[in-house]
């Protein structure tokens, strides 16, 4: 009976696990591309491009003569092939006629595709006040609620036209929290970044409305360099958006995005994601590469919460991290990854208390099928003046069939006595318990399955804003529903 | 004899020493060739740095900046009584080594029990080859610079065999003790303890010092527990204040077995200890836990590795540590699970109390996991005494002070308890509640 079961079982993983990657197909817009290749005048012509300051220019400059100085990092727990960057074009945008006054004057194609992922903007500016700053490729193409929104004083535009418009803000702000020369990724991102998000929120105000943005991979070979800034002013509060999906790709796509968060004093920022990039074929052909710096700075009394849903590209590597630098700041951390096929992903996050009661929530979990690999990979670190701070980290790994793996790298650095810090961890395989008693309720064995996950990430998805848990429920669906162990 | 490598910085003063020690030829050829290997990795491998991820939260600078001279003769002069405060008040069958080498006019092992060999290292190459061929199997020196330093220098130490089905009713005591004439000497004691089929044993290694001197003790043990068999033992670290200590026990267990360790640091200045497991048989289980009370500028290091090899093995681990004074705790306990063992139960705590608010704990207890049927925990708590604790101590009239030992005891008691040893865990219990008066 138990055979017939199990044989029934993997038969339903084999179906699903195989379903091909349902957002793949390409767009065909002539897109304005810059030949492949990397240099000072790349980089020049870059900033030219996109008509900005001369201090801008000068930081790009500066981001790129580091990053030649530097090494490509290879700690991580993930492999991968080297990466040729003379190979890949920095520069990508969709041709438009003329410049857009309204979302109308949208390239029908550019609409069409947004319609396919299902997002139409038209139904988005209805839909429960989401006002959304769709990205398409690297330039941003479509704004809407700005009005609404510049009632409060919010600011909420691509990076490029914050740049022209508000370079004063930009100027103070870029490269606080994630310095040009940080790591590697950061620095060629620093140097070469296309567009993104630009966020502020003055003093007070409560952003009525979730924030979001959609980021998509197209052109072929074109790696995607995403720059995003979200300042809170004090006593501010914003939750952000950021959702992902790619087309199929063959060739490796590389994604070094950088994410920098300022919550000034007493300010909260919410930022969440839900990605689902293209992961490759089931042997691990194609897929992006998504090697992410986050980070945010809470000042005194401020709060940042990172919630991310990390579904897709080839390789993960990334860990959104809070500098707790003011006095009881507070940073958060909720995280599902998954990985199936030859995914792999190196995922965690980094909590630096520095102000005195300062607090931090980790909450982790993996989930490995196929022959996929998941690792949390986490620093805690207490520093001496952190007098009160508080910590509890849990993170669990769920494993779903026996090629896959799961590892847990925290590291615990505690240099005060008053500091309470937890650290839980465990690891086991999906329940064939529970499966059997759901199954005997009369649910499927995929039903089942997709039952017992959401139940385990339960305590992230509830963190989601509710449009987004929907869709992250609907991601861990498709990825995962019937692989059972 | 002269040697081809050239080593620079820090290693080159190990190169005199090497050459001294290689023109002593009463050891067999293939002890000699694998200490010529083992010198020459350790020249290329040379001193690890902080880089090293194993290494990262201690900086052996303080060992590597040091010119120590090899400890190669017999030196010392211990008397019997001195060693009465390290043998926990028992009559042990008792191997005692002085700064290094084999002392048989203070040791007391020579009615053993039946079933029981034991030979100093030294003697072991010709008394009793079969045995010591084990030597460099079990432990490897290939990614490890300070097992490669102690397999280049290996000259004394304990070889420990039980024969199958014995039962011994009392522990093995192996004292390793320095005096003031080991000062700014190195040691590289190597042991090896072999327990046979469905034996069950008790060793206790002990490192010990009558004097304040800087030396260093890089000491590793090769364990090797056959089927069915239990290995109770102990690694006591209680060495002088100066000195640096490095201690690596490599374990390789058969179907069945078990490894029960408990390991004690409170000496040293700097200490590192290693322990490292491979349950490399169906049904074989690892408990291992520890103790580290340390304070002042001391720095304490535990590595702890399980590696399940196999199906239906299991591992408990239990490390407890008491920081006071600016001292430095780490712990990285590594748990490996291999694809094919499918039932792995594993189990790891790390709890840290902070005394002082200069006290620094570094911690990193690790999982990797191939496999899916597994069950795998693992904790790490760090905090100071509890307030309201202490209050309720004091509100029944019992002073700060004493509320506070009593805590600190109360902290260490549950890894103490595990301790089958009585006049051991009466010691330690004793200990933990006097260390920080």
């Amino acid at each position: 009976m138990r055979d017939y079961v199990e044989q029934r079982m993997s038969s339903s993983i084999e179906t699903l696990i195989s379903r091909e990657y349902q957002h793949g197909f390409v767009t065909d817009i002539e897109s304005d591309t810059f030949p492949a290749g990397l240099s000072e005048e790349v980089v020049r012509a870059i900033s030219a491009k996109k008509g900005e300051p001369a201090f801008m220019t000068e930081w790009r400059l500066k981001a790129y003569r580091r990053w030649l100085a530097m090494k490509e990092p290879h700690w991580p727990n993930v492999h991968y092939g080297p990466i040729d960057y003379q190979g890949i074009s920095y520069y990508s945008a969709p041709k438009t006629k003329t410049p857009l006054g309204s979302i109308d004057d949208v390239d029908p194609e550019l609409l069409k595709t947004y319609a396919k992922l299902g997002i139409p903007l038209y139904e988005q500016k209805m839909l429960a006040g989401v006002a959304v700053d769709a990205i398409f490729d690297s330039v941003s193409v479509g704004t809407t609620m700005r009005e609404e929104l510049s009632k409060y004083g919010i600011i909420f535009c691509s990076f490029g036209e914050a740049v022209r418009e508000h370079p004063e803000l930009v100027e103070k702000y870029l490269g606080s929290v994630v310095p040009y020369s940080d790591n590697f990724f950061a620095a060629l991102n620093s140097a070469v970044f296309s567009d993104g998000s630009f966020v502020y929120v003055p003093k007070g105000v409560r952003c009525p409305v979730e924030l979001s943005t959609y980021f998509r991979i197209n052109s072929a070979d074109t790696g995607q360099f995403e720059r995003t800034l979200i300042v809170a002013d004090e006593g501010a509060y914003v939750s952000y958006l950021e959702g992902c999906t790619a087309p199929k790709r063959d060739t490796n796509q590389l994604h070094a995005a950088v994410v920098e968060l300022v919550a000034l004093k007493g300010a909260t920022i919410k930022y969440s994601t839900v990605q689902n990039w293209y992961a490759g074929d089931k042997d691990g052909v194609g897929g992006i590469y998504n090697f992410v710096t986050k980070r945010g700075k809470a000042s005194e009394n401020a709060k940042i919460s990172w919630t991310q849903v990390e579904t897709g590209s080839a390789i993960t590597w990334k860990y959104p991290s809070v500098i707790l630098q003011g006095d009881n700041s507070v940073g958060e951390f909720y995280s599902v990854a998954v990985v199936n096929n030859k995914q792999q992903a190196d995922t965690g996050t980094k909590m630096i208390h520095i102000g005195k009661n300062t607090r931090s929530t980790i909450v982790s979990k993996g989930i490995s099928a196929g022959e996929g690999n998941n690792s949390y990979r986490g620093r805690v670190q207490v520093l001496p003046k952190a007098t009160g701070a508080r910590n509890y980290t849990q993170c669990d790994s769920m494993l779903v069939g026996n090629r896959c793996g799961a590892h847990t790298f925290p590291y615990v650095e505690v240099g005060n006595n008053s500091a309470i810090v937890e650290h839980e961890a465990s690891t086991s395989k999906i329940g064939e318990d529970q499966i059997f008693y759901l199954k005997q309720r009369g649910l499927s064995a995929e039903q089942a399955v997709s039952m017992i996950v959401s139940g385990f990430c339960k305590e992230v998805f509830k963190e989601l804003p509710m449009e987004f848990a929907l869709e992250a429920q609907a991601l861990l669906g498709i990825t995962l529903e019937g692989s059972v162990g | 004899m002269s040697t081809s490598v050239v080593a620079d910085g820090p290693v080159e003063s190990y190169v005199a020493a090497f050459d001294q020690l290689t023109s002593d030829a009463s050891t067999p050829s293939w002890v000699q060739s694998m200490r010529r290997a083992a010198f020459e990795r350790f020249a290329s491998l040379g001193f690890p740095t902080t880089k090293n991820e194993d290494w990262h939260f201690t900086s052996v600078a303080p060992i590597a900046d040091q010119e120590f001279v090899l400890l190669a003769s017999k030196s010392g002069d211990v008397r019997r009584e001195e060693l009465e405060p390290f043998t926990f008040g028992a009559r042990w069958d008792t191997m005692v080594f002085v700064n290094g080498r084999f002392a048989p006019e203070l040791a007391d092992c020579a009615k053993l029990p039946a079933g029981v060999k034991v030979w100093d290292l030294a003697s072991a190459w010709t008394k009793a080859p079969s045995v010591v061929d084990m030597i460099g199997k079990i432990a490897s020196y290939d990614n490890a610079s300070f097992t490669a330093l102690n397999t280049a220098f290996m000259h004394d130490g304990a070889v420990i065999q039980i024969a199958k089905d014995t039962q011994l009713d009392r522990p093995i005591h192996v004292l390793y003790v320095t005096d003031a004439t080991a000062a700014k000497g190195m040691m590289h004691p190597r042991n090896l303890i072999v327990i046979g089929r469905n034996s069950k044993a008790t060793v206790i290694e002990s490192y010990v010092s009558t004097t304040n001197a800087m030396y260093l003790t890089n000491t590793v043990t090769e364990v090797s527990v056959a089927e069915g068999a239990t290995l109770n033992h102990f690694t006591m670290q209680r060495e002088a204040e100066r000195s640096f200590h490095v201690g690596t026990v490599e374990v390789a267990q058969a179907r069945d077995s078990h490894y029960v360790s408990f390991s004690l640091a409170t000496g040293a200045a700097l200490s590192r200890s290693n322990i490292y497991t491979t349950l490399d048989g169906e049904g074989s289980g690892a408990t291992l836990n520890g103790l580290y009370m340390i304070e002042g500028e001391q720095h304490s290091d535990h590595q702890t590795q399980v590696i399940h090899s196999q199906p239906n093995t299991f591992s408990r681990e239990l490390y407890k540590g008491v920081l006071d004074g600016r001292s430095h705790g780490v712990f990285n306990g590594k748990v490996y699970v291999h694809p094919i063992a499918q039932k792995t139960d594993g189990k790891q705590t790390n709890k840290t109390l902070l005394l002082s608010d200069t006290a620094q704990v570094d911690t990193k207890p690790q999982l990797e996991i191939f496999a899916d049927d597994v069950k795998c925990t693992h904790g790490a708590t760090i905090g100071q005494i509890d307030a309201t604790a202490l209050f309720y101590l004091k509100s029944r009239g019992i002073e700060n002070g004493l509320a506070r030992r009593l805590l600190t005891y109360a902290f260490a008691a549950d890894v103490l308890e595990t301790i089958e040893v009585d006049e051991i865990r009466q010691s330690l219990e004793r200990m933990s509640l006097e260390r920080f008066v």
